[in-house]
């Protein structure tokens, strides 16, 4: 088992160093998720105008994973329509399978590729996104 | 007691995970199993399987032999006056709901009590959280001190004539405190109530003594003392269990059927309808017996040296946090290492071969109270051994460099 598969430099520079970490006002979409078997918990706020997510924060507690992967999935989805944000989020659930791991719109995401090898983790890199996915509903 | 050859009688323990010699500190959420319980379910369904009770062959005879026969190698372990007061469970989870959901609505009302901690599991606390909203009674903690232990004036100041059962754990699975069980118990009929003992982290590590402690019920698993999954126990005294309406209805428990009512046996098939956990039972007297020859107070012994080893050489280890009391009685230890989620830490463990467990441990409401989200966790049993905690110790030194 290769510890530096799972965890890979970019994925520890977005948990040292987190983007978009905090909140906005009361009239942003609010989804707050948790993962009932281990304690994660994040609470991802988005920005929708026309169709589009202008902005992204969250905040949240739990492993590097999880929270790295909060970090990229806010900053992949700025600027995209909630069309495109929706068909990251599936390629996204499709690498965690072992999947097509390309992600050309925001590269730091292939870092996370690595997770289908430690299935206890998955849960883990999944759970922004299934935020997001339920914020775009 | 001689870890290292009890460790070559678990054929599981005699692995690489991934690339290493497995280190299994996950004891408290099951132990592993002796090839002396393997074989005995085996020799089960090999020489003995058939439903007990009913048939008038044979084999039916031998299961049925098998299985009460595992009824009173319980009763001995747990030193219950008579076999009768053993209900066979899936676990304790199921034995401490059926108390919740057989004594309780008929003793509990509105305006009672029921007194149980935080520190509890989630299966020794939601029982008594349903059984409180179903009948309006009071549900109340005991408070707990800044280490976690129970100082017996709280509890005589929680405890009242109104409190009709209390529910704690011997031993938590979180904080390794042993609670004053026995004491607790003589406050809760000093007011009228009875106590429901949680012991699935103390029935594998200690010697257990139902009448001595004077406890009305006691619940434990077999799973976490070398015995299958999927079975566990729980003893009442006599007169409580006799005066209970069984849960489940069906097969097995009936005395006879009527179009319109029916009648139960007597105890403890009442309680067991159905085709009860019967190759369990079998591995669970097999455990019985594997821990007997060892002896429990040596058990007890071996891990109180073991955990206070831990301690010592963990606290060495800078930026690590210990939940619990300083000194232990019990092989199990919480920790949490500074910027490190506990989940990065098992994964990093086992990346060099060691179990350790990371999460809320079925524990929310205490994970609230030690003010942390997760916690990490190593337990251990009978054949672990301080080169095991070696290993845990230089697994977490490189954990931290990892991450740091």
């Amino acid at each position: 088992m290769q510890l530096d598969d799972l965890y890979r430099r970019v994925i520890m520079d977005h948990y040292k160093n987190p983007r978009n970490r905090g909140t906005f006002g009361d009239d942003a979409v609010t989804v707050n998720l948790n993962n009932p078997t281990c304690g994660d918990r994040i609470s991802l706020q988005l920005i929708i105008e026309d169709g589009v997510v202008k902005d992204a924060r969250y905040t949240g507690e739990g492993c590097s994973i999880s929270m790295s992967s909060a970090s990229m999935m806010t900053d992949a989805v700025k600027g995209k329509t909630v069309g495109e944000a929706l068909d990251l989020a599936d390629r996204f659930s499709k690498m965690m399978k072992g999947g097509d791991a390309e992600f050309d719109d925001y590269e730091d995401i292939e870092a996370l590729s690595g997770v289908n090898k430690f299935p206890a983790r998955i849960k883990c890199a999944t759970l922004a996104w299934n935020a997001l996915k339920k914020g775009i509903e | 007691m001689n870890s290292k050859a009890l460790k070559e009688q678990f054929p599981i323990l005699n692995q690489e995970i991934n690339g290493h010699p497995l280190v299994y500190l996950d004891n408290a959420a099951t132990s592993q199993k002796p090839k002396a319980v393997i074989d005995a379910v085996k020799q089960y369904y090999e020489w003995e399987n058939s439903n007990v009770h009913r048939g008038v062959h044979t084999l039916g005879s031998r299961a049925t032999e098998a299985y009460e026969g595992a009824r009173e190698k319980v009763a001995r372990f747990l030193h219950a006056e008579d076999a009768s007061q053993i209900i066979f469970t899936r676990g304790t989870t199921t034995a401490l709901n059926l108390v919740a959901s057989s004594y309780g609505p008929a003793h509990v009302g509105i305006g009672d009590e029921i007194v149980i901690t935080e520190m509890e599991h989630h299966s020794n606390l939601i029982p008594w959280q349903q059984l409180a909203i179903r009948t309006g009674a009071t549900l109340k903690y005991i408070p707990m001190q800044p280490d976690g232990h129970i100082e017996l004036a709280d509890v005589e100041a929680t405890i009242t004539p109104k409190t009709k059962i209390v529910a704690i754990n011997y031993v938590s699975n979180v904080l390794g405190v042993v609670n004053p069980v026995k004491e607790i118990a003589a406050i809760a009929h000093r007011n009228g109530g009875i106590i429901v003992i949680d012991g699935a982290q103390s029935t594998p590590h200690m010697k257990i003594d139902v009448q001595e402690l004077d406890c009305d019920f006691y619940a434990f698993s077999g799973h976490k003392m070398c015995a299958p999954t999927g079975i566990g126990a729980l003893y009442g005294k006599k007169e409580l269990l006799e005066g209970m309406e069984p849960i489940e209805f069906g097969g097995e428990m009936i005395n006879d059927v009527g179009l319109y009512e029916s009648t139960w046996k007597e105890l403890p098939w009442k309680f067991e309808g159905g085709t009860p956990i019967i190759a369990g039972a079998v591995g669970l007297g097999a455990a019985i017996d594997f821990l007997e020859g060892i002896g429990m107070e040596a058990v007890a012994e071996h891990e109180r040296k073991l955990a206070n080893y831990a301690m010592e050489r963990l606290a060495g280890i800078e930026g690590l946090t210990l939940y619990g009391p300083k000194k232990r009685e019990v092989g199990l230890i919480t920790f949490n290492l500074e910027d490190v989620h506990p989940h990065d830490v098992a994964t990093v463990l086992d990346s060099y071969g060691i179990a350790v467990r990371a999460g809320h441990h079925c524990c929310q409401p205490l994970m609230r109270w030690l003010k942390a989200t997760a916690t990490a966790r190593a337990s251990f049993y009978l054949y672990n051994t301080e080169e095991d905690i070696d290993r845990l110790v230089d697994g977490l030194i490189q954990t931290k460099e990892y991450f740091g």
